[in-house]
C-alpha cells in the first residue's frame, strides 16, 4: 500500500543523507521525497511516499524513528489527511490545440504561467492522482517537459506534527 | 576557567569521560590529539599494528566490562582500516566511540592527501557519528557521542575530528558537561505495565513454555533477574550465540543454546513449545531457520529495548520495549503476588519431553583414538580453567566447538562476532580483554585461518605484555567452508585449503613469545596444562585436531528450529 510518511528532522548537514541512507540500505522503496525547513529554523520538514506491506511500513516507520537526528514522525496515511504536489508543464500548443489545451487546463483548475508562440508552460496542484489524470487527458504527445515537486502533506483537522 | 587547545581538550574531555584505555595508530590527520596525548598520562594510549585490531581490541573490552571502547585513527587509510571492526561492533551493538582524524576543514572537499568522507563511508555501520565543526564544541561532542554509543541498544560512534580543530596554539574555554540533552533521542527507561502484565499472565498459563534470552540480557546487565525469574517459574531456558553466559550452562534448566548450530534439545524445545518469552534478542535467521515454519503453536513476547527489533522477522504477539533488566523486575514482582501459579503436571510432562531430547542427543561426539577432536580440546581447557576464563573466539568451526563445549556460567566471558561473524577478530579481542582483566585466563580460540588475518598484533602483544592463550584449532583448512562444501557442493572444496600454512611455533618465537605444537592425542593434556602454567607468557598453541570433522547439531537449511543435522549421517 502507499504511505505518505511526514518527518520532522533536525535541521544538521547529513540528516537528509541518513534518512536517504537508510532506504536503500535496508532496500526500502521511494517514490517521492521533499524536504525544507520549516518556521523553526532547527528543524526540517520531510515527506516521503512509499509502498509497502503493512509489516515493511512498520519497519520503516522504526528504523526512522531510530535515527538519532529523526524528532518525529507520523504516517499520514493512517488518518484522514491533505495530499498536495506541485506540477510544471510544458505542452507543444500551436493552432487549435491552443483552445483545447487551455479548457483542459481550466478542467483541472491549473494556470498557463508563461507563453510562446508554440508552448504552453503550465502549473498545476493537487494530489498525484489528479496530475497523472492531467497528463492522461492532454495526452503524452504533446509534453515537452514535465518536472513535479513531490508529495508534501498534512493531516486533516486539530492533529499537528510539532514538537 | 581553562583555555585549551582542541587537542587538549578532547583528551581532557576522554580524562573526564573516565577513559582508561585509547587503542589507536597515529598519521597526519592526527598528530596534534597524539601530541596532547603524549604531554598526560591519565589515559592509556596502545599502539596496534593494524587499526582494524585497534577496534576490535576496543570491542573487546567493551564486550568484558560492559564500558565503552576508545579508537583513535589518523584520516583516510587510518579511518577506512576501522570499519570492518565497527560493522563488528554495530552487528552486535557493542558501545564504542571511535575518533577518526580529518584533513582541514578548508581542504574537505578538495581531495586532499589522505582525506576520506568517513562519516559517509561509516554511516551504515554505526549508531550515529558526528563531526566536529568548532573546536569550541569537542566536549559536548565527545560527551555526545559517549552518551550515545553506550544508553539504549548501545553502539559504535564514529566522531570525525578535522585537523584545523585540534590546532596548538589557538586556545578555547573547557569546562566539561555533565549532561547531555538530545530531544530526539530519548531511549525507553520502563516497559508498559500493561504489556507487562499480559505477558505475565501468558506466562503463568502456558503449558510448554520456552525462554529465549540473547545479548541484550548481557548487555543491558540483567543476568540476575533472568536467573531469578527463570528459577521462580521453573521453566526450560535456551540463549542465543551472543547470550552465552546470561544464564550459567551447567545448570539443569539451560538447554544450551539454539540455532543453526544450538544443541538438539534447545531446538526440539523452540519448535514444540506454545509460548516464548523472548529476552533481548533478534530472531536472527541464525536462530529461527526458516521464518515461516517457525515454532508453529507459539505464542510470543518479546521484550527489547529495540523497538525495530519487535516483530521484524517473527511477528510478537505481546512486545514490550524497554531495558530488559527494569521488565523482568516488573515482571518477578507480578509472579510473586499472583495467585496464578505455572501448571505443575503440564511443566511436568514438558521437562520429561525435554529430557528424553537431551538424553537423545546431549552433544555426542565420536572420539578417535589417535586423532586429537577439536571438542575434546574444548572440553579440557574448560576443565584446566575451571570454567572461569575469558574466551574470545575467532570465526569458523572452532568458534562453534568453543560455544558448544566451553560451559559459560558467566556472563561477558564468551567474546565473540556473532553478528558480522569476523575473522580476525579472536586476538585482537582477546588482548583488549586481557589489558583490563590482567589476572583472569584469557584464551583466544582460533583457526589456522582466523588467527592470520590479525597475526601482526602478536607484536603489540609484546610491547604491552599481554600473556593471552591462543588455541589454533589447526584443521589446515577454512574448515567451516569445506564443511558447506561437503554438504552443498559434493566436497569440491573450492579455495577452503590453507597450503604453505606457516610454522607458527617459530612465528611465535619470532615475536617474542612461546610457541607449542600438538600433534598426539596422550599429549593434549599435558601440553595444555604447561601452558597454562606459564602464567606471564604468552603462549601459541597449535594443536592439530581432525581435519574431517563437521559441526553438529546443524539446522537443515530452509527446514523449522526442529530439522537438524545430528552427524554426517543421521538426519532429524
Ligand atoms: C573476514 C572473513 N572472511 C571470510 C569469512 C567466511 N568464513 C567463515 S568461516 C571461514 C573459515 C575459517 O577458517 P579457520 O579460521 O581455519 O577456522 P575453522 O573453520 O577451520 O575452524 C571463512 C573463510 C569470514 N567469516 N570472515
Ligand atoms: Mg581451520
Amino acid at each position: 500500500m502507499r504511505r505518505i510518511i511526514s518527518v520532522l528532522l533536525e535541521n544538521e548537514p547529513g540528516a537528509l543523507s541518513r534518512v536517504v541512507g537508510l532506504f536503500s540500505q535496508r532496500n526500502y522503496n521511494i517514490e517521492t521525497l521533499t524536504v525544507a525547513p520549516t518556521e523553526d529554523e532547527t528543524l526540517s520538514r520531510l515527506t516521503v511516499t512509499t509502498t509497502g506491506s503493512d509489516k515493511v511500513i512498520e519497519q520503516i516507520t522504526k528504523q526512522l524513528n531510530k535515527l538519532i537526528e529523526v524528532v518525529k514522525l507520523v504516517d499520514l496515511t493512517e488518518g484522514s489527511h491533505i495530499e498536495r504536489e506541485l506540477m510544471l508543464v510544458k505542452l507543444k500548443a500551436t493552432g487549435s490545440q491552443r483552445a483545447e489545451i487551455k479548457r483542459t487546463v481550466d478542467i483541472f483548475r491549473g494556470q498557463i504561467v508563461d507563453v510562446t508562440s508554440s508552448v504552453y508552460t503550465i502549473q498545476l496542484a493537487g494530489d498525484s492522482e489528479k496530475l497523472d489524470g492531467f497528463i492522461q487527458a492532454v495526452g503524452t504527445a504533446g509534453v515537452l517537459e514535465v518536472v513535479r515537486s513531490g508529495v508534501s502533506g498534512i493531516a486533516r483537522g486539530e492533529k499537528i506534527l510539532s514538537i | 576557567m581553562e583555555l585549551l587547545s582542541g587537542a587538549d581538550m578532547l583528551i581532557r574531555s576522554l580524562q573526564d569521560e573516565g577513559i582508561e584505555y585509547i587503542y589507536g595508530y597515529p598519521g597526519g590527520a592526527a598528530l596534534h590529539i597524539y601530541d596532547a596525548l603524549f604531554r598526560q598520562d591519565k589515559v592509556k594510549h596502545i599502539l596496534v599494528r593494524h587499526e582494524q585490531a585497534a577496534v576490535h581490541m576496543a570491542d573487546g573490552y567493551a564486550r568484558a566490562t560492559g564500558k565503552p571502547g576508545t579508537v583513535l585513527v589518523t584520516s583516510g587509510p587510518g579511518a577506512t582500516n576501522t570499519i570492518t571492526g565497527i560493522a563488528t561492533a554495530f552487528m552486535d551493538s557493542i558501545p564504542m566511540v571511535v575518533l577518526c582524524g580529518q584533513v582541514a576543514s578548508t581542504l574537505i572537499g578538495e581531495d586532499a592527501f589522505q582525506e576520506t568522507d568517513m562519516i559517509g563511508v561509516s554511516r551504515p555501520v554505526v549508531k550515529h557519528n558526528l563531526s566536529v565543526r568548532h573546536p569550541e564544541e569537542i566536549p559536548e561532542v565527545i560527551r555526545k557521542a559517549y552518551y550515545i554509543a553506550a544508553t539504549g541498544r548501545p553502539g559504535p560512534v564514529v566522531v570525525d575530528i578535522p585537523k584545523d580543530m585540534t590546532t596548538p596554539n589557538e586556545r578555547y574555554e573547557y569546562s566539561y558537561p555533565k549532561k547531555v540533552k538530545l530531544r530526539s533521542y530519548n531511549p525507553a527507561v520502563r516497559g508498559h505495565a500493561g504489556q507487562i502484565k499480559k505477558a505475565v499472565d501468558m506466562l503463568l498459563a502456558a503449558k510448554r513454555p520456552m525462554i529465549y534470552a540473547g545479548g541484550g540480557v548481557i548487555l543491558g546487565q540483567a543476568s540476575d533477574q533472568l536467573i531469578e525469574l527463570t528459577r521462580m517459574l521453573g521453566y526450560p531456558i535456551t540463549n542465543t550465540l551472543m547470550g552465552i553466559g546470561c544464564y550459567p550452562a551447567t545448570d539443569k534448566q539451560h538447554l544450551g543454546w539454539l540455532g543453526m548450530h544450538g544443541t538438539y534439545e534447545s531446538n526440539m524445545a523452540m519448535h514444540h513449545s506454545d509460548l516464548i518469552l523472548c529476552v533481548g534478542a533478534r530472531f536472527d535467521d541464525r536462530v529461527t531457520n526458516a521464518t515461516e515454519k517457525f515454532c508453529p503453536g507459539a505464542r510470543i513476547v518479546h521484550i527489547d529495548i529495540d523497538p525495530a527489533s519487535i516483530s521484524k522477522t517473527i511477528e510478537a504477539d505481546v512486545p514490550i520495549v524497554g531495558p530488559v533488566d527494569a521488565v523482568l523486575k516488573e515482571m518477578i514482582a507480578l509472579v510473586k503476588e499472583s495467585k496464578e501459579k505455572p501448571d505443575a503436571e503440564a511443566l511436568s510432562a514438558w521437562w520429561k519431553q525435554i529430557e528424553e531430547w537431551r538424553a537423545f542427543h546431549g552433544m555426542r561426539y565420536e572420539t578417535s583414538s589417535d586423532a586429537i577432536k577439536p571438542q575434546e580440546v574444548i572440553e579440557a581447557l574448560w576443565r584446566l580453567t575451571n570454567g572461569e576464563a575469558y574466551v574470545a573466539s575467532d570465526v569458523g568451526q572452532h568458534q562453534m566447538f568453543a560455544a558448544q563445549y566451553y560451559k559459560f556460567d558467566k556472563p561477558n566471558r564468551w567474546i565473540n562476532s556473532g553478528g558480522l561473524g569476523t575473522m580476525g577478530f579472536g586476538l585482537p579481542a582477546a588482548m583488549g580483554v586481557k589489558l583490563t582483566h590482567p589476572d583472569a585466563e584469557v584464551l583466544c580460540v582460533t583457526g589456522e585461518g582466523s588467527i592470520q588475518m590479525n597475526i601482526q598484533e602478536l607484536s603489540t602483544c609484546k610491547q604491552y605484555d599481554l600473556p593471552v592463550k591462543i588455541v589454533n584449532l589447526n584443521n589446515q583448512a577454512l574448515g567451516m567452508v569445506k564443511q558447506w562444501q561437503d554438504m552443498n557442493y559434493e566436497s569440491r572444496h573450492s579455495q577452503s585449503y590453507m597450503e604453505s600454512l606457516p610454522d607458527f611455533i617459530k612465528l611465535a618465537e619470532a615475536y617474542g613469545h612461546v610457541g607449542i605444537r600438538i600433534e598426539k592425542r596422550e599429549d593434549l593434556e599435558p601440553k595444555l596444562k604447561e601452558a597454562l602454567a606459564m602464567k606471564d607468557k604468552l603462549v601459541f598453541l597449535d594443536i592439530y585436531v581432525d581435519r574431517f570433522e563437521h559441526v553438529y547439531p546443524m539446522q537443515v537449511a530452509r527446514g523449522s528450529m526442529k530439522d537438524m543435522w545430528l552427524s554426517k549421517t543421521e538426519r532429524v
